[in-house]
């Protein structure tokens, strides 16, 4: 920090000059004075912390963020809370303003509803909303409340308000295990129940924290959302499929399969194909950010991809033991590297039929929205 | 006057959970537990392979994570009548182990510690003598004056800010807060330290699991993760190596300093030990299976229900008492008797009758939770660390009866303090230390078998389904960070016909029954005291004490809008 405490806490009061910069910029010395005021109040602080705050929040430049779970499992926050590059700590203190965050939040009921309310209301346009979870759209939105309000209530609100949302987690970004077949509750990703919204798609089951860190980074570096593909996720985490990144390619290209789980082949490191490894249609950069600080990803630990970052992967990669050829939709035999692009093709059909690439493409337009890269 | 609030969301619990109460005297007179999420995991799984159910339940929740996967397998095996290799058995119990001794850390210090602990004082305390505080309780190295003066800065920057992001609008200044400035400022720093530790122990799973949360080698008959000393592609004696050297790092902040801060901290509120009795009865399914021998005799948490505080009579455990009612829940049975049914013959059909969102509050005098209301012999049960510490204590475990009774002598009370938002808490640091101190046990097991060539970690014998029977069922059970987990699968045709689970989260946080009988939530909050009805911090004490998990199974709810609290007279 720039500031020193020591002399505001000495000193107790708001400087003239920062009280200038304030009324240069339109806010009036009594309203600042105010917040200040308030502000310390509601922090149970001594009066002497006023002039502190009055320079901290000159100095502080953090984006807020909304972090909203609906149907979700809060694997997404977890995987959030092993992040590593930056840590979650740094993240929330030194990065971020997580402003709103159920699992971890200190305030509950109305007094943390309020924090996100002042949120959206003070940096309308400016803040990042991230959202964990499906959307359901059944029953009148009476299967997610959340202070008596339902999920896509507070979703169009707060995503629509929003400088951008990144979505995190297969189900926000695609409906997930809530919208497998049958949807009993009518589930669906954030794109979709809130069209028009700037949405950043990170799949995953859960997401790669790294992923999460990397795609914030981005934002605060370069101040725009980071390139995607045709399913809204970045390029530079889902630009490549597994199969082609992976370690045990070499044996998949030599043949050499596990054919049963602790048979030597597998203990060998070989390829899991034959176990029912959905790496071939799988976009995702497990391969080479693995998870937990790099430490292991499902196929090096010997159990074949499930394809979690695909969208509907739990009704099209499924069932996880049988061998690609024969999934849903594929009735022939075909090489691994063939039915890649045939799923990829299947999944973007079903994709483009819920509408969420098109809404992908509006929205993104105006003055307080990020732009993507092209 | 009685009034009625509600506290929606709770937070620093895992999913959506609304609390209504109901307080008379600065006393809760009545109390309503509702979950106010559904998404139907249950139905989805109809029709699809009984071998991949745990990736889909297994998403269940991400915070206990692990822990659904491992009931799935495990009613599938009981359905199929699958034998695992000795090396899964050592793999899961080092899974099972590391995930409740990280996930009960995370709930302390993250999810349960701001309710005895004010952040904001910690801005006042002197370092040099938190320093002492902490060298007095503990021999943790990072006890110095300057290190706590390090994060007091830290803290002090960050509240200068005055953006206090997820630490804003909270109680702070509370008249229940009882600590001393100094003591504040040490929590504050393990608060810190416990975010680190968290994410580093947890690479076990990553070893043995591919990844946390939702580690992906669990497999009906064992586990996908090779073991094999002469392959680089297996668990060989590098990665026993890093797992043994996590589990120290583990075991050793488990007790340097959570254990050191419970027993620090508790004497502050010792009233507390006679407040968030849930009525008395406990289950637990036992678990950690101590050799391979078929059953349960072998757990190190012993099987067994305690019934009316009854310690001196553990009975057993007969998973076919169980019931499931969804009288007052938004479901209703094709039958039209909402009333008590075994899970086998379970259903979830959603029948929302609440009011219309967005609301202001619940109708609890009719179905108001999409939590349903598990019931043993027609009794409500509570469930988790307690239950589980209580029957291994009452069953004569010698490290649980040596732990409880260290505890209760550090903190000079008797017994019956264990029945209470204290004893929850306790119960969960005993559980544990129990566990941090097991798991290095079975890593060096898992060695020892591959040392003598087994190599085994799955029985493929019926992994294909044409060896299945026409028709099959089974009772998977598992004894969560939140206590007992059940899951009840019907098979046919190789094929799952039907899925129930009743989780830790249901039985605890489940509303009225059919006779009216309350839920273990519900009966633990009548009679806490709640000083300022705007500012209900009590509630959260002894809501968190039980660590909700509600995408599991439910949010404390205080209406919407501009108005502070939404309040009515009754």
């Amino acid at each position: 920090m720039m500031h020193d405490p020591e002399k505001s806490l000495r000193e107790g009061s708001v400087s003239e000059e920062i009280l200038q910069q304030w009324e240069a910029r339109g806010i009036k010395r009594r309203d600042f004075l105010k917040f200040c005021s308030v502000m310390t109040a509601s922090l149970a602080l001594p009066a002497s912390f006023m002039g502190q705050i009055a320079e901290a929040i000159e100095a502080d430049n953090r984006p807020p963020v909304i972090w909203m779970e609906f149907q979700g499992c809060t694997g997404d926050s977890e995987a959030f809370l092993r992040a590593n590059q930056p840590t979650a700590a740094e993240l929330i203190l030194d990065y971020l303003s997580v402003d709103y965050h159920e699992t971890i939040m200190a305030a509950a009921g109305h007094h943390a509803e309020a924090a996100k309310h002042k949120t959206v209301d003070e940096y309308k346009g400016k803040y990042i909303a991230i959202v964990e979870g499906s959307i359901p759209m059944g029953a009148d939105g009476a299967y997610c409340t959340v202070a008596g309000d339902s999920a896509l209530n507070i979703a169009r609100k707060v995503c629509g308000n929003a400088a951008a949302t990144i979505a995190v987690g297969s189900c926000s970004s695609y409906g997930g295990i809530p919208a497998a077949a049958p949807n009993p509750t009518g589930a669906v990703s954030v794109s979709e129940a809130v069209p028009g919204a700037t949405v950043l798609n990170l799949p995953g089951c859960p997401l790669n924290a790294e992923n999460l860190t990397a795609a914030i980074v981005h934002f605060l570096t370069f101040g725009k959302l980071p390139a995607t593909d045709r399913f809204g996720r970045p390029k530079f985490a889902y630009g490549k499929r597994i199969h082609d990144n992976c370690e045990r390619r070499g044996h998949f290209d030599a043949g050499q399969y596990a054919e049963g789980f602790g048979d030597a082949g597998h203990r060998q490191g070989w390829c899991l194909y034959k176990l029912g490894c959905k790496g071939p249609e799988t976009f995702h950069n497990c391969p080479t950010v693995r998870y937990n600080e790099g430490t292991s990803w499902p196929i090096q630990a010997g159990h074949g991809c499930i394809g979690c970052s695909e969208p509907q992967f739990w009704d099209t990669m499924t069932p996880f033991y049988r061998r690609l050829p024969q999934v849903p939709g594929f009735g022939i035999e075909a090489t691994a590297d063939k039915l890649g692009l045939g799923l990829a093709a299947a999944t973007a059909v079903a994709f483009g039929a819920h509408g969420v690439a098109s809404a992908l493409r509006k929205g993104d337009e105006t003055d307080t929205k990020v732009k993507k890269e092209d | 006057m009685a009034k009625k609030i509600a506290v929606d969301p709770i937070t620093r619990i895992e999913g959506h959970l609304r609390i209504e109460a109901q307080i008379e005297g600065g006393k809760i007179t009545d109390a309503w537990s509702s979950s106010t999420a559904f998404r139907g995991i249950e139905t989805i799984l109809k029709g699809r392979d009984p071998r991949d159910a745990h990736h889909f339940v297994q998403r269940f929740c991400g915070v206990c994570t692990t822990v659904h996967s491992m009931a799935s397998i495990r009613a599938v095996e009981d359905a199929l009548k699958i034998q695992i290799p000795d090396n899964a058995r050592l793999i899961r119990n080092i899974i099972m182990g590391i995930q409740n001794v990280q996930d009960h850390v995370i709930h302390f210090y993250h999810l349960h510690a701001l309710d005895w602990v004010d952040i904001v004082s910690a801005l006042s305390a002197d370092p040099k003598k938190t320093a002492q505080i902490a060298q007095s309780i503990s021999d943790y190295p990072k006890s110095s004056a300057t290190y706590f003066k390090g994060i007091q800065d830290r803290v002090k920057a960050f509240v200068g800010t005055g953006r206090l992001g997820p630490f804003a609008n909270a109680y702070w200044g509370h008249s229940a807060y009882k600590l001393p400035p100094e003591a504040n400022l040490m929590a504050v720093a393990h608060y810190l330290e416990a975010l680190e530790w968290q994410k580093d122990v947890i690479r076990i799973h990553a070893i043995l699991g591919s990844k946390n949360p939702h580690p992906q080698t669990f497999l009906v008959g064992g586990m996908a993760i090779p073991v094999d000393p002469d392959s680089q592609n297996a668990i060989n004696a590098d990665k026993i190596a890093l797992i043994t050297k996590l589990l120290k790092n583990a075991r050793a902040f488990v007790e340097q300093v959570y254990i050191p801060d419970l027993l620090a901290v508790a004497p502050a509120y010792l009233d507390w030990g006679g407040i968030g009795d849930s009525g008395g009865n406990y289950l637990c399914y036992g678990d950690y299976p101590m050799d391979n021998s078929p059953g349960t005799g072998s757990h190190y948490f012993p099987r067994g229900v305690i019934m009316g505080k009854d310690l001196a009579n553990v009975m057993e455990m007969d998973e076919t008492k169980i019931t499931e009612d969804v009288t007052r829940s938004w479901y209703s049975n094709s039958d039209g008797n909402d009333g008590g049914r075994h899970p086998y013959d379970g259903e979830t059909n959603p029948n929302y009758t609440g009011p219309k969102p967005p609301y202001d509050f619940l109708d609890t005098d009719g179905k108001y939770s999409w939590v349903k209301s598990p019931r043993y012999m027609g009794e409500p049960m509570e469930v988790g660390p307690l239950a589980r510490v209580l029957v291994a204590y009452a069953s004569g475990n010698q490290d649980a009866k040596a732990t409880v009774d260290f505890v209760l002598n550090k903190l000079g009370v008797g017994a019956g303090a264990l029945f209470s938002t204290l004893g929850r808490t306790a119960a969960r640091g005993v559980d544990c230390l129990m566990l941090a101190q097991k798991c290095e046990l079975w890593v060096q097991q898992l060695a020892d078998n591959m040392g003598r060539g087994i190599l085994e970690v799955h029985n493929g014998e019926k992994w294909d389904p044409s060896t299945w029977p026409k028709e099959a069922q089974g009772f998977g059970y598992h004894e969560a960070p939140r206590g007992a987990l059940g899951h009840w699968i019907r098979i046919e045709n190789g094929a799952i016909k039907n899925y129930q689970a009743v989780v830790p989260s249901t039985w605890n946080a489940g509303p009225r029954d059919a006779a009216g009988k309350m839920g273990p939530y519900e009966s633990a909050l009548i009679g806490t005291p709640v000083a300022d009805e705007t500012q209900p911090l009590e509630i959260l004490r002894t809501i968190h004490s039980f660590d909700p998990c509600l995408a599991c199974a439910v949010h404390v709810l205080d209406g919407r809008g501009n108005e502070i609290i939404k309040v009515k007279a009754l």
